[in-house]
C-alpha cells in the first residue's frame, strides 16, 4: 500500500502555485511572467486531477480537458499580442512599457 | 516503489518551476518549463489519467512550449534583465511567501476534516478513454462546442492581431 495520499499532491499544486505566482510578481520580462502564468495553470490541473483520482469522479479530469484547450488558445492569442507590442515598441521588458504611466 | 517515483517527479516538478523562475536567460526558462511539464504528464500517469499525461505532452511540451521558444527567438532579446532585484522584487516575494504559508497551513489544518481517502479502494474512472467520451458527449456536450467556438474565435484573433496596421503612430 501506498503512503502517497491526496495531501501529496495537493502540496506539490500549491508549491508550483505559489512559485508560478510569485514568479508573476517578479519577473520583468513579459514571454517569462507569461511562462509563470502557464505554472500555475498546470498547478490547478494537478489539483483537479488529484481530486478526481482520490474521489472516484470523471469531472475534474474533464475539467482538465477544457483548461487545456483554454490554455492552448490563450497562449496562442497572448504571444500574438506580444509580438505586436514587440513590433510596436521595441521591447518586452515591463518597466519599460509605461505608456500609461503620467 | 511508487512513493519514490512520485517524489522523483514531485522534485522534478518543483525544481523546474524553480528554475524557470530564477534563470535570468527566457531560452532557459522556457526549457525548465518543458522538463517540468515531464514531471507533471508524470504525476498524472501515477493518478492513473494516461489520457490525460499524454495530452498534457502533446498540446503542453509539443504546442505550447514550442511556441514560447519561437517567439523568444523571433523577438531576439538581449539575454538577462537589469534591475533584477530591487524593493518591488522584495514586497513580492513576501506576499508569495505569505500566500504559500496561508494555502499550505489551511490545507494541513483542513486535511483531517475531509474523509481518509485511499486511492487503492477508489476505482480509478479517469484511467480508460471510454468514460472521457461518455462524459464529454453527454453531459459536457454544450461546453465542447463552446470550447469549440473558442478556438475558432481565438484562430481569427491570431491572425487579426498578427497584421500590419498602416496609419497608427506609435504612443511614446
Amino acid at each position: 500500500m501506498s503512503s502517497i495520499g491526496l495531501f501529496h499532491y495537493l502540496m506539490v499544486a500549491t508549491l508550483m502555485f505559489s512559485i508560478g505566482f510569485v514568479g508573476v510578481l517578479i519577473r520583468k520580462n513579459t514571454l517569462v511572467i507569461y511562462m509563470c502564468l502557464e505554472l500555475m495553470l498546470v498547478a490547478s490541473t494537478i489539483a483537479l486531477v488529484a481530486f478526481s483520482r482520490f474521489n472516484g469522479t470523471m469531472d475534474g479530469n474533464v475539467f482538465v480537458f477544457f483548461i487545456l484547450t483554454v490554455a492552448a488558445a490563450e497562449v496562442a492569442v497572448g504571444l500574438a499580442i506580444i509580438v505586436a507590442l514587440f513590433r510596436r515598441r521595441q521591447t518586452v521588458q515591463v518597466d519599460e512599457l509605461n505608456a500609461l504611466k503620467n | 516503489m511508487s512513493d519514490i517515483i512520485f517524489h522523483v517527479f514531485a522534485f522534478l516538478t518543483i525544481g523546474s518551476s524553480v528554475a524557470v523562475v530564477i534563470n535570468h536567460n527566457a531560452v532557459n526558462s522556457a526549457l525548465a518549463f518543458l522538463v517540468g511539464l515531464f514531471g507533471v504528464a508524470g504525476l498524472f500517469v501515477l493518478l492513473d489519467s494516461f489520457l490525460l499525461a499524454v495530452l498534457m505532452i502533446l498540446v503542453y511540451a509539443g504546442a505550447v512550449v514550442a511556441l514560447f521558444l519561437f517567439i523568444i527567438m523571433l523577438l531576439d532579446m538581449k539575454g538577462g534583465e537589469r534591475n533584477a532585484f530591487s524593493k518591488p522584487t522584495a514586497i513580492a516575494g513576501l506576499i508569495g511567501a505569505a500566500l504559500l504559508a496561508v494555502c499550505s497551513t489551511s490545507l494541513a489544518k483542513g486535511f483531517n476534516l475531509l474523509p481518509a481517502a485511499d486511492a487503492a479502494s477508489v476505482i480509478p474512472v479517469g484511467a480508460t478513454l471510454r468514460n472521457y467520451a461518455d462524459q464529454l458527449f453527454t453531459v459536457y456536450l454544450l461546453p465542447v462546442q463552446v470550447v469549440g467556438f473558442l478556438l475558432l474565435i481565438a484562430m481569427l484573433g491570431v491572425i487579426v492581431l498578427s497584421k500590419k496596421f498602416e496609419g497608427l503612430e506609435d504612443v511614446k
